[in-house]
């Protein structure tokens, strides 16, 4: 009996079930970037087959591209050959939503999605990146897969993989002043560990989750993947229908009444069982940051870096972790010394995200030794920040806006933070090296960037709030 | 791709007790922008491994010589983060067949499993064991047989199974991958399209 969220959804994508083995799961929408997309391409071509639908395959360049001069040549011979393969591949293999370097439409997979419509309610969704699990916040199924996977979707539209375990997070109350998704996720991380979910597909619940918006609902299903849940999804309401309608590939007229009268009945019913239910108070949670080397060690700002008996784990993997970032067991977090901070990233490198940093530094000045990096997730982001006023705010504040891109969050373009440099950052991983070789990560929320990039410090948003 | 097949292996093994080793430390982004899988294993663990002037770090378990053999055993999570295949092309490039850990990632499993990496999930005190044999006496020898579905530690005799499910374990004994398996049933997938909800 399908009665929750996931099994609704799961159950309607599934082929056939193979005994003793995996689900064979049909795939709505399939999305590419260039970096985990060629070696499957080039499965194709040795096993002599094509792409089974390619209308169903949507392709951007993200991961690896400039965020500075987009007009010229990419100047890395390695990434420019990406590029240019990912835009042979699509047109060698029928793909038309194909969307470049310099399309109005380019930008970050995860954000893209969503915006063009691309992402609805109860659909399929992956992509050769882990963060897939943003398009959670529609209803949809969607997490990250491997390059093998990419080559059998692909050439198949289906993958295969076991069902998860089903996992509910149940978050009610409200948030307090200077707490926004990016918080509420982080707490949750930092409750569960970077592996406490892994094996299950979680369900977010309750009154939190209910009043954020889409944007905010993203940057949380986001994060999922880093507890290790494959994904995670929000029953879609009117703020998720109000979302899609209207969009390119938003469904219209007759299709679009057919598809909310479908969308409607995909929410989990009071009688469903979860393998595991967490409920927490969304008032327990403060604006949140981290400390060591990966996103399950975080904690309320105010806090101080636990003692390695208080944590889970290893007490040589968390003096490793520590010894990295140049920490102590006991530091305040208030009052760090930072180099750089980052804001962006699918995880928040929305309109929403922008619209939070620019209320905090708005009528305040950058600090002088901060290296700050904006950068919108997509073109349309950058439209929005323009049209809004939000440039004029951060310009007169000292701050300059970059092109969209993945960018700092995984550096694998020229926005690197130097080694031994911390960074205070909106994106989703805080691992060694991470955002350039010896460069030391600070996850946080997009207030807590702009606190630190107008002090220099880490810094409590909420003394600075009106 | 279709990969060598995996049937019993014994060997050395390489220690890594470290927990949650990620994916951006098995191989790191800058190292991604190949177009094809090629040379991955010279990056495998790369800034662990080397200095930033790329000579090595003496003290990283790849860089020791007392440490042998196509088996990877590494701390608990091993593989979290990034879904980038990569990871587990570098591994079997390098020239590991099989990590065992306590536990896996999910993405990093099915990746391995894919590429014809062996996961083998083993109890946190039976990996315990695994590394203090090794470091006991490097030359030590684990066995593993995937038609039995267990591990050995040749030395003492201790042994414990492990789980596959029995597609994928058909699959990694005989080097099949899923793609045959899907291009198969193109047709009842084509039938099944018609059949969506939306």
């Amino acid at each position: 009996m399908s009665n929750t969220l996931f099994d609704k959804v799961w159950d309607a994508h599934v082929v056939r079930k193979i005994d003793g083995g995996p689900d064979v799961l049909f795939i709505d929408r399939h999305l590419i970037h260039e970096v985990t997309s060629p070696v499957a391409f080039l499965g194709l071509k040795n096993r002599g087959i094509g792409v089974l639908y390619p209308e169903r395959t949507f392709a951007t360049a993200d991961h690896n591209t400039p965020t500075i001069n987009q007009h010229l040549p990419v100047q890395d011979p390695l990434s420019a050959n990406q590029l240019k393969t990912l835009e042979e591949n699509t047109k060698t293999y029928g793909i038309k939503n194909y969307w470049g370097l310099g399309d109005y439409k380019n930008g970050i997979v995860h954000v893209i999605g969503p915006e063009f419509g691309i992402t609805q309610p109860g659909a399929t969704i992956v992509c050769g990146d882990s963060h897939t699990s943003t398009h959670g916040a529609f209803g949809a199924i969607a997490f990250g897969i491997g390059t093998s996977e990419v080559e059998m979707v692909l050439s198949s539209q289906c993958i295969m993989q076991p069902k998860p375990k089903s996992m509910r997070i149940t978050i009610n109350g409200s948030l307090g002043k200077g707490v926004v998704p990016k918080d509420v996720a982080l707490f949750i991380i930092s409750k569960l560990t970077t592996s406490g979910a892994t094996g299950y597909f979680v369900e977010y619940a309750g009154e939190v989750f209910e009043n954020m918006s889409m944007e905010g609902r993203m940057t949380v299903c986001n994060l999922s993947i880093e507890m290790g849940a494959r994904g995670g999804m929000i029953a879609p309401d009117q703020t998720t229908f109000d979302y899609v309608q209207g969009r390119e590939f938003s469904p219209k007229g007759a299709d679009w009444d057919r598809a909310m009268a479908y969308w409607k009945t995909l929410k989990t019913e009071p009688n469903a069982v979860f393998d595991k239910e967490l409920v927490f108070d969304g008032a327990e949670i403060e604006p949140m940051i981290t400390y060591g080397t990966n996103p399950g060690m975080g904690m309320g700002i105010s806090h101080h870096i636990p003692d390695a008996e208080q944590v889970e784990g290893g007490v040589a993997t968390y003096e490793k972790s520590l010894g990295y970032m140049g920490f102590n067991e006991g530091d305040a977090m208030i009052g760090k010394k930072i180099d750089y901070v980052f804001v962006g990233s699918c995880t928040n490198g929305r309109i929403e995200d922008f619209r939070a940093f620019a209320s905090l530094v708005k009528g305040k000045h950058k600090a002088n030794d901060v290296t700050v990096w904006l950068v919108p997730g997509s073109h349309v982001v950058e439209k929005q920040i323009r049209e809004e006023g939000i440039l004029d705010v951060l310009t007169e504040a000292g701050f300059t806006l970059r092109q969209p891109g993945c960018s700092a969050c995984l550096a694998m373009n020229d926005d690197k933070v130097p080694a031994g440099k911390i960074a205070v950052s909106t994106s989703n991983r805080n691992f060694e090296g991470r955002q350039g070789p010896g460069a030391r990560t600070l996850l946080a929320s997009p207030l807590v960037a702009a606190a630190a990039a107008v002090t220099g410090v880490v810094t409590d948003p909420r003394t600075l709030l009106q | 791709m279709a990969y060598d097949s995996f049937n019993k292996l014994t060997s050395r093994a390489v220690p890594l007790p470290i927990e949650n080793v990620d994916t951006d430390q098995i191989i790191p982004a800058r190292f991604l922008k190949a177009t094809e899988r090629v040379g991955f294993g010279d990056n495998l663990f790369r800034d662990w491994r080397y200095h930033p002037d790329n000579t090595p770090k003496a003290d990283f378990v790849l860089n020791d010589p007392t440490y042998s053999g196509s088996i990877l055993v590494g701390g608990k999570n091993f593989g979290s983060g990034s879904s980038r295949e990569h990871a587990a092309w570098a591994i079997y490039d390098y020239g590991f067949r099989c990590v065992v850990s306590s536990f896996f990632a999910d993405i990093f499993r099915g990746n391995c499993l894919n590429i014809g990496v062996l996961p083998v999930q083993v109890s946190a005190g039976f990996l315990e064991k695994i590394f203090a044999a090794i470091f006991a006496d490097p030359h030590t020898e684990l066995e593993i047989n995937l038609p039995a579905q267990t591990i050995t530690l040749l030395a003492t005799g201790e042994q414990e199974s492990f789980d596959i499910n029995s597609y994928k374990k058909e699959n990694m004994l005989n080097g099949f991958d899923d793609i045959d398996y899907l291009i198969n049933i193109k047709s009842n997938i084509q039938e099944f399209a018609k059949t969506l909800p939306l």
